[in-house]
């Protein structure tokens, strides 16, 4: 399987050299970090070429990696991951796209897949990146009226306002929350032995 | 003349046919629907983020609260996800009990899909038919877990125990008498294999039960027959999978095109549709009834012969036996490490997908070397045919509404998170 990979990864490699930042496998899947100005055309082409035919985007997610590896990571804040699967070819791929800024921008592929109309949404209202020609982006999963988008990294777990019914007012209230994130097991980064052996396997199969 | 506006039509969020809290708007011409916005998200709890506040094994019971009719599939993808960046292989007795109990889920998920979807539409019986079937589907879960629906059984590793010897069983009580006790007792009489064998004997007439219901019945037909055609490029193009994109005449199940598990050495087909319209995927569900037990039945067979471990010997992953706890200091260390701090996972990201009853369940997993996911991101299957809503029911009729939610398989569990 990760020979069918490898070889993958080297088309991707040489179809669009030069409109990509980082193309690698790891655990037997290909990462492909595409340069955000390059985003539409390659996806396109994905989608379109015989060679590669990914008739469909199962999943599409924001990432907030300002806390990766607890304050290490020196590129771009916000990622948009693709999920991206082949039924014609029965391959799949994870395509990548960095964006940074307030608020982050990248294109909408709503006009490549109808379905990631939803996904855009979600990765608006958790992460607040815009999607430049969506033509609905509107809040999905959270409140009417919310403040925020609840999955950056610099937003508190517990949120910060409640909610509750007053008996005066007659009707549902917010007001700042009382109680504080507790930490029941502290977060701890190991690098672990166990895994030197084949990661340094893999990594020379990237060379 | 008066001007003839569209009416605006709210349906839900508390409504007994939104199977759970979903509210739609819907753009009425007369009793025809022009335009369907479901609003979603009154369900959500934020899973994604509370995982990333916990150790890893601490999320696998959020699993199981995603999409509530199907708790085991769940648990297997996030299992599945956190197995590929370990790079461990599971003990293969394990592997058969998590196809089985990840067939015995899809039963119960179509149970209750079937018995639900019947309702919406007007058939009754279906209903209480379909429970009684699921009482059995459920009474497994709590021989093998101890949990009749929230599980948490799977375990990066394995399967937290081995299936039991003994199946639970009835006792006399004010409300039962001695011979109602002796019927209900009748399967449960050996081990747990023994009754979910006898299950598999009984399961294919039952299916036949339901089909004389249905298959045929007049109105389930006018119900359901050319009701929201989705052709196969429109499937795919709103990320379908599962029984919804089976229905549209795609050959696609993960189990047979990306085996995992022991699903390569197992026997069983996949049922695909050829219209595209709700009688279709409702046959193919049927079908995949009869093709789950299939499964079931070859996984008894093997596991009845052949005894082993259920859970990897890595101590540093899994927790010791409590016997060896009491004697072995090195065992005590992993049990107080592994239920305190956890276990870290190596630097990176991966996906990993399973065939849920519902379509493609996925966890893309981001870690960046420490004991809790940096980022969990959950591809829940009824998200995407959610989505599809106003594609599915423009141009039907308000009451066609009901007949396409009960086709999609909703719950709102996993679709809010």
């Amino acid at each position: 399987m990760s020979e069918y990979y490898n070889k993958l990864a080297d088309s991707l490699r040489n179809r669009f050299a030069g409109k990509y930042d980082e193309c690698f496998l790891h655990v037997g899947q290909v990462n492909f970090v595409v340069k955000k100005e390059n985003l539409i055309e390659v996806l396109t082409a994905l989608r379109d070429e015989a060679e590669f035919a990914f008739d469909e985007m199962i999943d599409l997610c924001g990432v907030d990696y300002s806390e990766y590896g607890d304050g290490k990571w020196e590129g771009e804040r916000f990622a948009v991951t693709y999920q991206l699967l082949s039924v014609k070819n029965n391959h799949r791929l994870r395509v990548r796209v960095f964006c940074d800024g307030e608020p982050p921008q990248v294109a909408s592929v709503t006009s490549i897949w109808e379905g990631a109309n939803w996904f855009e949404r979600e990765a608006f209202d958790l992460y607040g990146i815009i999607f430049d020609g969506h033509t609905d982006l509107r809040r999905i999963l959270t409140d009417y009226g919310f403040v925020g988008h609840p999955f950056r990294k610099d937003f508190p777990l517990c949120g910060n306002v409640e909610m509750r019914y007053d008996e005066d007012k007659k009707r549902v209230i917010y007001q700042p929350v009382s109680i504080e994130t507790r930490v029941n097991t502290p977060r701890i980064i190991r690098d672990d032995h166990r895994y030197a052996d084949r990661m340094t396997e893999e990594d020379s199969s990237n060379a | 003349m008066p001007e003839i506006r569209n009416y605006t039509l709210n349906f839900g969020p508390q409504h007994p046919a939104a199977h759970g809290v979903l509210r739609l708007v819907l753009e009425m011409n007369g009793e025809v629907i022009e335009r369907a916005d479901p609003h979603i998200g009154l369900l959500h709890r934020g899973t994604e983020k509370l995982a990333e506040y916990k150790p890893f094994n601490q999320s696998i019971p959020y699993m199981d609260r995603l999409d509530y009719v199907s708790m085991m599939c769940n648990e297997h993808g996030y299992v599945l996800a956190l197995e590929k960046l370990l790079g461990v292989e599971v003990p293969e007795r394990a592997q058969y009990i998590r196809v089985m109990f990840d067939e015995i889920t899809r039963i119960l998920n179509h149970l209750m899909w079937l018995g639900t979807h019947a309702l919406d539409v007007g058939a009754m019986t279906m209903f209480l038919y379909c429970f009684r079937e699921r009482e059995d589907l459920i009474d497994m879960y709590e021989a093998v877990s101890g949990a009749r629906m929230h599980a948490a059984y799977y375990r990066p590793g394995g399967v937290y125990r081995d299936l039991p010897d003994r199946m639970p069983r009835f006792k006399k009580s004010k409300y039962i008498d001695d011979a109602k006790v002796a019927l209900l007792n009748e399967a449960r009489e050996g081990s747990l294999l023994d009754f979910i064998d006898d299950f598999t004997q009984r399961f294919p007439k039952l299916v036949d039960e339901y089909e004389t219901l249905l298959t045929d019945n007049r109105i389930w037909k006018q119900r359901t027959v050319d009701i929201s055609i989705i052709t196969p490029e429109k499937a795919l193009q709103l990320g379908f999978t599962g029984p919804m994109l089976r229905g549209s005449g795609i050959e696609w199940d993960l189990r047979k095109k990306q085996p995992y598990e022991v699903y390569d050495k197992l026997d069983f087909d996949i049922p695909v549709g050829t219209n595209g319209d709700c009688y279709d995927r409702y046959l193919v569900r049927v079908e995949e009834f009869r093709q789950s037990n299939r499964i079931i039945k070859q996984c008894v067979e093997w596991l009845r012969n052949n005894p082993g471990p259920v859970m990897l010997d890595d101590h540093k992953l899994t927790p010791p036996k409590r016997e060896n706890m009491k004697g072995d200091m090195e065992s005590l260390i992993h049990h107080f490490k592994l239920f305190t701090e956890g276990y870290s996972l190596p630097e990176g990201e991966a996906y990993a997908a399973v065939e849920h009853p519902k379509g493609e369940f996925g966890v893309y997993l981001v870690t960046d070397g420490a004991n809790k996911p940096y980022r969990l991101k959950i591809r829940a299957p009824g998200f995407a045919h959610m989505a599809a809503m106003n594609e599915l029911t423009q141009g039907h009729m308000l009451s066609d509404v009901t007949t396409v939610m009960g086709t999609m398989d909703v719950v709102f569990g996993e679709i809010d998170r």
